[in-house]
């Protein structure tokens, strides 16, 4: 047995196995974003508010939620939360695919309040005086933290968020634990399944890092094309 | 749930100690700590080799740093718990492996700390310790550092919380830590996933919420004994 065998990786049932678990993890993070956005969007808001009940039940979910590993969360929606559903729920739900389901709920939860501290520092950080210029300007409270405050803020956020995106990433590969068939479940499908521990793990290494240091790079490029203007 | 916490505190917090290894959430908290302050000296010097000014020991040490990120610590625990036996033909325990694997990730975060620390010190701290006759060194360990770590204290805390987050990640490679125990008394007790689960979470919650709150106290008697303005309150 040779001790690093690219052939493996190139083609047949084991590359199959990497590349499909690949294209999973890059749809569980795609499908948690599109999740937790706007979900850590509400949070921001909710904890941005002038209205005290907001800001307690903001603050309740953020630190509910970010003070339990993903890995009790990703326990807890797949094995515990089914019980809990109604029965013909439960059952279209274990007919569908409940790892993917179940990983993309924890992912977007725990990435959604993470997403939300992001965004209130983008929101703290637009002086308080372009809110109230807004108001006397005549723009309504929605209106001004729609067309005002939101579109700096997120300005401000967009860098932080993407490494947020990062950290999601990396995070889908915790999905394992409930047999989401993810890259690295996949990679130690291979390991098991063949002792091919080098490549398997080579493989993933390098598709985590290239993904990772895409969106880095990506951030770098949106600071450097769009500097936060102080006032 | 009373029953359940009735019947299977003990295992909860030690696994199957005396009688066996340690486990439970006693091994995950012995872990964390034992991690952090193994990874400090470490942590230390990767820091100050970050704002080096030398690029042959800046540039591997960022090249490691930011490999070390942009890779899951789950992907690191492989590599040490299947490779590393290969190469070193020695069956590493899974509390072994996952204290090497969090002592690396510490140490990398604790790096960002140390030289986050060191770079917004203002740049005539290091030009005035030289003109003064120190070396680079001594002007490192008597000026810089000093002051660099006054404040570091939070962040310790914190990455203790990221850290005891992190061993639960030792339940994929079978270490019996606290999400280990709580999965072996569900698969025991079998009908009440939702309270064992539940149980899980607020442990970890209470530990976690409580040492961020440390945290952010620290902080602001930090901030106030600097003078400074303290963080504003929630």
């Amino acid at each position: 047995m040779t001790f690093f065998d690219p052939g493996i990786l190139q083609s047949g049932q084991y590359h199959d196995w990497l590349v499909q678990g690949l294209i999973l993890s890059l749809q569980l993070t795609a499908a948690s974003f599109v999740l937790a956005l706007p979900f850590g969007a509400l949070l921001a808001l909710m904890r941005s508010s002038p209205n005290r009940v907001l800001q307690a039940i903001g603050a309740t979910v953020v630190e509910a939620i970010r003070n339990v590993p993903l890995l009790a969360h990703l326990l807890f929606w797949y094995f515990a939360f089914p019980e809990l559903l109604p029965e013909p729920v439960k059952l279209a739900l274990y007919d569908s695919n409940p790892e993917a389901i179940c990983a993309v709920i924890a992912l977007s939860l725990y990435a959604g309040v993470h997403m939300a501290e992001d965004i209130r520092s983008g929101i703290r950080a637009v002086p308080a005086a372009q809110l109230e210029a807004a108001r006397s300007l005549g723009l309504g409270r929605f209106a001004a933290v729609r067309l005002v405050l939101m579109p700096q803020a997120i300005r401000i956020s967009v860098p932080p968020l993407l490494s947020q995106t990062v950290n999601l990433w990396k995070d889908t590969s915790v999905a394992t634990v409930i047999g989401a068939a993810e890259m690295m479940y996949q990679a130690a499908r291979v390991e098991t399944a063949s002792f091919r521990s080098v490549e398997a793990f080579t493989f993933a290494t390098l598709a985590y890092l290239t993904v990772s240091l895409l969106i880095s790079l990506a951030a770098q490029l949106y600071q450097r094309r769009f500097p936060v203007r102080t006032a | 749930m009373i029953e359940l916490i009735h019947e299977y505190w003990l295992y909860f917090l030690v696994g199957q100690y005396p009688n066996g290894p340690l486990g439970g959430l006693s091994l995950t908290i012995l872990l964390s700590g034992a991690a952090l302050v193994l990874a400090m000296p470490l942590g230390l010097l990767l820091g100050v080799a970050r704002v080096s000014p030398w690029r042959a020991v800046r540039w591997p040490v960022t090249a490691l740093v930011q490999v070390v990120r942009a890779v899951p610590l789950l992907l690191v625990v492989f590599w040490a718990y299947f490779f590393l036996p290969a190469v070193t033909g020695v069956k590493t325990g899974q509390a072994t492996t996952m204290l090497m694997t969090l002592v690396l990730f510490d140490a990398v975060y604790l790096a960002e700390i140390v030289a986050a620390g060191i770079r917004a010190l203002p740049k005539g701290q290091m030009e005035s310790a030289r003109s003064l006759g120190l070396g680079y060194f001594a002007a490192l360990r008597l000026v810089l550092l000093p002051q660099a770590l006054k404040n570091v204290l939070p962040s310790l805390v914190n990455q203790l919380v990221s850290t005891i987050k992190a061993t639960s990640l030792g339940y994929i490679i079978g270490l019996s830590e606290v999400s280990f125990i709580a999965t072996q008394v569900n698969t025991l007790v079998f009908t009440k996933a939702v309270e064992v689960y539940i149980i899980l979470a607020l442990t970890y919650f209470v530990l976690c919420f409580g040492l961020s709150r440390l945290a952010f106290l620290l902080e602001r008697r930090l901030g106030r004994r600097a003078g400074r303005v303290s963080p504003i309150s929630l």
